[in-house]
């Protein structure tokens, strides 16, 4: 299978964020701590999950991601936008730096 | 217009507080997100693919000048100086953050506003023509009735908890600028054979996954009924709608599957136990809502001025901006006058806070401080003075809102799609900005004619795609972009769903696909013919053999 991360939104301003080896969350998805199989998958996932997380984030789910010239890159396009922001807009966002 | 009396007021306060201690409760943690996300929903807030999104109602899309600049105000303190208009004349705001929008919610309470029924499954703010007391074609304003409804509707208690979104359209016109007959509930006016003035009820149109035209279940209902009469069809609906399963249950299907005659039955069944209750309206109260309504102090002024025909003579961009954006209104010396939010290349829908504040001045000196969102994602100054349409022109087109294009190929509907929205499965403001820049010449695009182009990111249809001339759907196919191509639909009274043309194309193709369809329209149209027309006359067949030729 596939790289995954865990992804989510952060609850105050909901902005896209992926979680880290020390389950907190980073904006930049470089960041973010990788599962190479299915049981590391899950077992990240339910740590995105606990009630502690409750207040931090929204609606974390797994995506996956392949190495690129050494930076992890979503695969679907929907998910490479959450990286980068809107791609009519590239004054806003992570894009926008 | 209408102004609130203490009753709204207090609610709304009251509602603005509420929201704010969920909010607090939800990051202290007391509230868990599946206790909270119903409780966001029903004040407009949502969390979209790079943030939450505000939407703002904008009730039957009229506002004042004051209003206009509160919106602009909010995009600048809470968002990212900008906001985007909607096809429910809303507006949504892209990036405010969760523990600030309390505030934003009570600085537009300051101007009456609130975003109460942009979302949840209720009764969803009303809609009706842009041109409500303006226009030449109409029979009698409609926003008296619209308001009424939004009274009747908010936080109705029986109807909070709805099968499914609930969407009602009024047109006071014969000329349907509403889509009243892909709505919940159209409302149509009309005169009876006694002259006196009701309305057409329309019910199961609507867009989405499964479209249909709406079906009309009673020719007339008198206004003093319409109340009761709109409680009867809720109630039907509410008892009988499908809660089994999100997909079917909108009214639509419930038509559908049930058969428009046996719903009629049901409903006058209802309407007959309710009908001399509460909800039946008299004269005296109708009045008092028409003279909220009542029209500005127009002057007495000769319908043509001289300066202003001197002045399009002069300034041909003027007189195109005249020729495509200005229209008809029943006041002799006035003008409607369309602020097209489609700038060639642009964002459709969207508007910068320096833009709103500035239509929020114009709105105070050249309309008498009213101002409209129009269901295609435009805005509108109702009441202008034709003396002064160079001034406001001038005052425009330093903004960049005086693009010459209303009603024309690049006046695009698009839905956020995938730049913003978490259902979508394709982007569509890339797509319309491409069209917009191939088709952006003006003579082009008035040699090719009203044309509607309506581009949906998903099959929930946000961007009107099947009511489009021409409607793009955006689909993911294996992970890529691709575009679902319909013809022949129709907004307007002549209501249609359009056809699916054949296979889709990729992002890279689709463009030269749109131009194709339009170069074969010009190539066989008779003098006259919009593309729907042409259309209709010919068919599908010599559209499809230009996008697909022997496939």
């Amino acid at each position: 299978m596939s790289l995954q991360v865990v992804t989510a939104n952060r609850l105050d301003d909901g902005l896209a964020v992926f979680m880290t080896a020390d389950d907190g969350w980073s904006t930049d998805i470089g960041d973010a701590v990788c599962a190479t199989d299915a049981t590391q998958a899950e077992v990240l996932l339910a740590r995105a999950n606990t009630a502690a997380q409750q207040v931090t984030v929204v609606g974390a789910y797994l995506i996956d991601v392949a190495k690129v010239d050494g930076a992890l890159v979503p695969t679907k396009y929907r998910e490479v936008l959450r990286t980068l922001g809107p791609s009519v807009r590239t004054d806003l966002g992570y894009q926008a730096g | 217009m209408y102004r609130y009396d203490d009753f709204d007021r207090q609610l709304l306060a009251e509602r603005t507080e509420q929201f704010r201690d969920q909010v607090a409760r939800r990051i202290s943690g007391e509230l868990t997100e599946d206790q909270f996300k119903p409780l966001r929903l029903m004040n407009g807030v949502y969390l979209q693919l790079h943030a939450y999104m505000l939407r703002v109602a904008v009730p039957y899309g009229t506002m004042n000048g004051e209003q206009m600049r509160k919106l602009g105000y909010i995009a600048r303190k809470y968002d990212k100086g900008y906001g985007h208009f909607t096809t429910r004349q809303n507006i949504q705001y892209n990036w405010p953050k969760l523990n600030e929008i309390p505030d934003a919610l009570k600085d537009l309470a300051q101007v009456e506003m609130h975003a109460i029924q942009t979302s949840g499954n209720c009764i969803r703010n009303t809609t009706t023509d842009q041109y409500a007391g303006a226009a030449a074609d109409e029979i009698e304003d409609p926003r008296p009735y619209c308001e009424l409804i939004r009274q009747w509707s908010t936080f109705h208690p029986e109807f909070t908890y709805l099968p499914r979104k609930f969407k009602i359209a009024v047109t006071g016109s014969p000329n349907d600028r509403a889509a009243v007959r892909v709505h919940d509930i159209g409302l149509r006016m009309h005169k009876n054979d006694a002259g006196e003035t009701g309305f057409e009820v329309i019910v199961g149109g609507g867009l989405g996954r499964t479209p249909f035209v709406g079906k009309t279940v009673r020719d007339f209902i008198g206004k003093n009924d319409l109340f009761s009469y709109l409680e009867a069809i809720l109630r039907v609906y509410n008892r009988f709608g499908r809660r089994d399963n999100k997909y079917k249950a909108r009214i639509k299907i419930l038509v559908h599957e049930v058969g428009i005659d046996d719903i009629r039955v049901q409903v006058e069944e209802e309407w007959a136990k309710i009908k001399d209750g509460s909800l039946r309206v008299r004269d005296e109260e109708i009045a008092q809502y028409i003279a909220q309504f009542a029209p500005p102090a127009f002057e007495q002024v000769p319908d043509n001025d001289p300066e202003f025909e001197r002045r399009k003579q002069a300034h041909p961009d003027f007189s195109a901006w005249v020729r495509s954006n200005v229209i008809a209104h029943k006041q002799p010396g006035y003008a409607i006058a369309n602020i097209s939010l489609k700038p060639i290349g642009g964002i459709p829908g969207d508007a910068t806070a320096e833009q709103m504040e500035l239509v929020g001045d114009l709105a105070d000196q050249y309309s008498f401080g009213d101002v409209r969102v129009t269901h295609e994602q435009n805005l509108v100054l109702p009441h202008v003075k034709k003396a002064d349409l160079f001034a406001l022109w001038a005052e425009l087109n330093s903004a960049l809102l005086a693009t010459a294009n209303l009603g024309f190929v690049t006046d695009i509907i698009a839905c956020p799609g995938l730049d913003y929205c978490a259902l979508a499965t394709a982007r569509s403001i890339p797509l319309s900005q491409r069209i917009s820049e191939r088709f952006g010449d003006l003579e082009r695009q008035y040699d090719i004619g009203e044309l509607k182009i309506k581009i949906s990111g998903c099959i929930n249809a946000c961007g009107h795609h099947h009511v489009g001339h021409i409607g793009i759907l955006g689909l993911d196919k294996r992970g890529k972009e691709f575009y679902q191509i319909t013809l022949g639909g129709d907004a307007s009274q002549d209501a249609a769903i359009g056809k699916i043309a054949g296979a889709g194309f990729s992002e890279v193709e689709v463009v030269d696909a749109i131009e194709a369809l339009i170069t074969r329209y010009i190539d066989i149209r008779i003098v006259g013919e919009r593309f729907i027309d042409t259309y209709r006359r010919v068919g599908m067949d010599p559209f499809k053999e230009v996008l697909y030729g022997d496939r």
